[in-house]
């Protein structure tokens, strides 16, 4: 016997003690502290920053606890904390020329000023599961020997090759330096859209998607010729202009990790040969996704730089539209909800087309048999 | 209801304004709302906020009535025409909470209707809004992905591909094969999208009394439908826009006319068919109405767990 | 057609010192020429000559660097294309000019029925009986000489010659004035373009249509064209009646094109 579907309120209730109560396991198992999260899951915590873009390592972590380690929904719980947040103002430019390197290399120079400097880095590991890791309460590793911060400035290399005219300038001829800067969390996004959009867009976009786009351009779909120039990590001071004391005062200092790609560039009309830039910053230690944004930059450049288009990464409203894991896993996942209306219309309609079917083919067969008889 | 501490956020009371967004966002969201209704069907573009509900679960129609809601408001909340499933509870239960409004499972109650893909059956009077969650706002989006080029359409009001489509349909299929999200044309010029509701739902819109509001959060896109407009499902004059029909009467209240949900009641073949506006129904029933399955206790019992 | 036929001394089409650049590059430079009611003009000239550079900025698909397009409305007047408003100039696309693309898959909606391929037009400036829409079609596809029981077949089941026929139907059923074609017989089997050939020379003298076509075959300017445009380098470098300059080129470089292609 039919009965009514109610109890949508008490279903919810049971569904998310439940949840609780998984998330939390095994009560034999101590609690993860925020601490521990931030300490020894820091990559995850600088990603969930970066994609929910908003600097705080331990509500990344309370995020990252809250979501079972599921970092799209880690990302989702800051984004939506974050739009809560009052909005002061914009901080003025970060000066990445002024950071505090902890690792800095690059791949078009062998040797450069201030040095290649490796810094905490999987590369050159080899990636060999480290059993010593699984015991408990394992020996502490050794301190590693830290080098004295520099004193100087460690310049950029794309400023050295800015230096010989070799490469674009950061900021396009004519155009204004302090011209306002696009926010896409206050402005709907529209096309065509400008590179600081863009850049938005990116720095905030999947990081897999990003790769995987990235990936693209090298196997041939968007080809960019592009050159590692310089990825750095370290840490930048933000500071904010105070309207009432008429000056920038610093609000602290942050982790990130920027990449600068360097492109080939024929020249055009308008400009000589010359290398071209793509350009990735990210918050904490994310090197996949910084390279990744830089060589997407690019790519979306190519229409302002007059190349053939067409390739996926090369696509402004596809990229742009398709990067925000947050957006994505929504209406992926909003399939989940209940459809029985729209599906009733489309039962009814393909249980009407069989019926006209079935009765044109018995026409056609009876028609058949009246011609043969 | 202690249901509210599990449904709604985590965070406790008072930690949010009221309504949830700030009062900023609320007056930049009712401008596009003021836009929207003085250009009936265009969609404006609005810079929609992250919500703590899922994209493509409603945040659109959640920021459009709580940027409308005022501390008189009785909310009813629909999903499916129902006030009882998952979401429309999860909903409810956040305005609830983040805005103790009063709210209702009475559609003649309710000043504020939010709803995901139905029309409740009753008429909706001059002091009612109803606002729609919209998945895809844009009703050409399947025949042309790019939105520079569909603006461009809207812009000129190039809608020919749209009958391109209703041709193909009877060309293959005898008639107009589209089931719901029918498009209609607003007030004789924007062609809209009237969210995934049932074509059945399509009449209910032309010249409604009460305003009409379109959420679409994920696409950033709000429209509007003022009262008393005209509103036209696209046909051919030869194959006239047609609703769905039922062949019966709803099972529980015998209700005609009204759009009904089928229940599979075993795996033998056996079904019946109920209305799916779930209010209309019990006020049937209250009124002393039966279907053919007969007497059915008012409030049913709790089967989902 | 309701408008009143123009007098035969006034052109339906005037380029003044046409340029397109690319770059450095040139696309085609300083293009002068007027087009009448009725005419059929071919762009002829080697890949690489610039034809379909002028063909994209002459149908406005392409923004020339430099000069001007104008063209007769159909309420008389004489009107600069590239100051035409957006809907005015999309308007005029798809009413009065058609444009037959070299593939066909270009020109037309593959994943739709030949019939709706034929009706979008229709559609496109308000006509919404169905039956009405379905009989034009009809009698279009018959024009190009595709078999009525096509209609509700999308055009990839079609080969490559009813292609190009179903296009040249979507964009004739308005009654275009004006029909800008690029090799439209390019890529078809010899016997193939023969019938094509004939086909268009037949609704062009029919319907008393305006042609520009853009080919590198001479022998298609010969068999359609009244009045032929030889380019290279992106310049044109002969022009005049086809007859007359097939049989008696001026140029060097015509006299070399002509040679070379019609000796074969």
């Amino acid at each position: 016997m039919y009965v009514a579907v109610k109890g949508g309120e008490k279903a919810i209730r049971n569904a998310h003690r439940l949840l609780a109560h998984e998330r939390r396991g095994d009560r034999a198992v101590p609690d993860l502290t925020l601490a521990q999260i931030v300490e020894q899951m820091a990559l995850s915590v600088a990603r969930v920053m970066a994609e929910g873009s908003l600097y705080d390592m331990e509500l990344a972590a309370l995020a990252i606890k809250q979501a079972r380690g599921d970092l799209i929904e880690a990302i989702f719980l800051i984004r939506a904390y974050r739009t809560t947040l009052p909005r002061f103002g914009y901080s003025e430019p970060l000066d990445t020329a002024k950071m505090r390197v902890r690792r800095r290399i690059s791949a078009t120079y062998k040797d450069l000023p201030g040095g290649q400097l490796l810094g905490p880095t999987f590369d050159y590991t080899h990636r060999l599961l480290d059993f010593k890791l699984a015991a408990e309460g394992g020996e502490a590793p050794g301190t590693p020997e830290l080098a004295e911060a520099a004193e100087e400035d460690m310049p950029r290399v794309t400023d050295l090759l800015g230096h010989e005219g070799l490469i674009e300038p950061d900021v396009p001829e004519g155009e204004i330096e302090d011209s306002e800067t696009g926010d896409l969390t206050r402005e709907p996004l529209s096309f065509p859209a400008g590179r600081d959009i863009r850049l938005q867009n990116l720095a905030r976009g999947d990081e897999g998607f990003l790769l995987a786009l990235g990936y693209s351009t090298q196997r041939g779909f968007g080809r960019t010729h592009p050159f590692a120039g310089e990825i750095r990590l370290g840490e930048v001071e933000v500071e904010f202009f105070a309207e009432e004391l008429g000056f920038a005062v610093p609000l602290g200092r942050i982790s990130v990790t920027e990449c600068q790609m360097i492109n080939q560039f024929q020249g055009s009309a308008k400009a000589p040969p010359q290398f071209s830039r793509g350009y990735g910053l990210v918050f904490g230690q994310g090197e996949r996704k910084a390279m990744s944004m830089a060589l997407v930059d690019r790519a979306l450049r190519s229409r302002e730089l007059g190349e053939e288009g067409g390739a996926p990464a090369q696509d402004e409203e596809f990229v742009l539209s398709h990067s925000d894991n947050v957006q994505a896993t929504g209406f992926v996942e909003h399939l989940k909800l209940p459809h029985y209306v729209d599906f009733q219309a489309e039962l009814a309609l393909v249980r009407q087309m069989r019926r006209e079917w079935e009765e044109r083919n018995r026409k056609d067969k009876a028609d058949a048999q009246e011609a043969a008889e | 209801m202690n249901a509210q501490a599990d449904t709604a956020t985590q965070a406790g009371e008072g930690e949010y304004n009221f309504a949830y967004l700030d009062e900023q966002t609320k007056r930049m969201i009712r401008r596009a709302i003021l836009k929207a209704i003085a250009v009936p069907g265009y969609q404006v573009p609005f810079a929609s906020r992250e919500m703590p509900m899922p994209y493509g679960w409603g945040t659109g129609g959640v920021q459009v009535t709580a940027s409308i809601l005022g501390r008189d408001d009785v909310l009813k909340v629909i999903d499916q025409g129902s006030d009882d499933t998952t979401n429309a509870v999860s909903i409810r239960a956040f305005f609830e909470k983040t805005a103790q409004v009063a709210t209702t499972t009475r559609t003649d109650e309710a000043t504020i209707i939010q709803t995901r893909h139905r029309i409740p059956e009753k008429a909706l009077k001059e002091d009612q809004i109803i606002v729609y969650q919209v998945p895809i706002p844009e009703p050409l989006r399947f025949l042309e992905p790019r939105e520079t080029e569909t603006r461009k359409m809207h812009a000129l009001a190039e809608y020919g591909l749209m009958h391109v489509k209703l041709y193909e349909d009877i060309a293959r299929h005898g008639h107009i094969a589209t089931t719901y999200a029918y498009p209609v044309k607003v007030d004789g010029r924007y062609v809209m999208d009237p969210s995934p509701t049932p074509k059945f739902d399509n009449p209910k819109m032309h010249e409604m009394d009460a305003l009409q509001l379109f959420g679409a959060g994920r696409e950033k896109r709000i429209y509007a439908i003022p009262p008393h407009t005209a509103v036209e499902s696209l046909d051919f004059e030869d194959y006239p826009f047609e609703i769905q029909k039922f062949d019966r009467p709803c099972a529980i209240c015998g209700a005609e006319n009204v759009y009904l949900d089928e229940v599979v009641l075993d795996d033998r073949g056996g079904r019946m068919f109920v209305c799916s506006d779930t209010d209309h129904c019990e006020e049937r029933r209250a009124a002393g109405h039966t279907g053919e399955a007969g007497g059915i206790p008012l409030k049913g019992e709790e089967t989902a767990r | 057609m309701s408008a009143k036929p123009l007098p035969d001394e006034e052109p339906l089409l005037r380029a003044s010192a046409l340029t397109r650049l690319y770059g450095e590059r040139i696309g085609c430079r300083d293009v002068t020429f007027e087009l009448y009611p009725g005419e059929v003009l071919a762009i002829v000239g080697e890949s690489g000559s610039g034809k379909t550079t002028l063909l994209d900025c002459l149908s406005t698909r392409l923004a020339p660097t430099a000069g001007i397009v104008e063209y007769r409305m159909r309420d008389g007047t004489m009107r600069d294309l590239f100051r035409l408003t957006e809907a005015e100039r999309r308007l005029l696309m798809r009413t009065d000019w058609g444009f037959v693309h070299q593939h066909a898959a270009d020109g037309l909606r593959m994943s739709v029925s030949a019939g709706a391929n034929v009706g979008e037009r229709l559609m496109a400036v308000g006509e919404r009986h169905y039956g009405d829409i379905r009989g034009t079609a009809l009698d279009w596809l018959s024009r190009v000489e595709i078999d009525e029981s096509r209609i509700d077949d999308t055009p990839r089941a079609f080969s490559g010659g009813m292609r190009q026929r179903l296009q040249i139907a979507r964009n004739l059923v308005t009654n275009p004035r004006l029909v800008f074609m690029d090799e439209p017989t390019g890529g078809l089997d010899v016997s193939v373009q023969a019938r094509l050939l004939d086909l268009l020379r037949g609704l062009v003298s029919d319907l008393g249509l305006s042609v520009i076509i853009v080919t590198h075959d001479l022998a298609v300017a010969r068999l359609l064209s009244h009045r032929m445009m030889v380019m290279r380098h992106g310049k044109v470098i002969e022009t005049g009646l086809t007859d007359r300059v097939l049989d008696d080129p001026q140029a060097p470089y015509t006299q070399l094109l002509v040679s070379s292609i019609l000796q074969v």
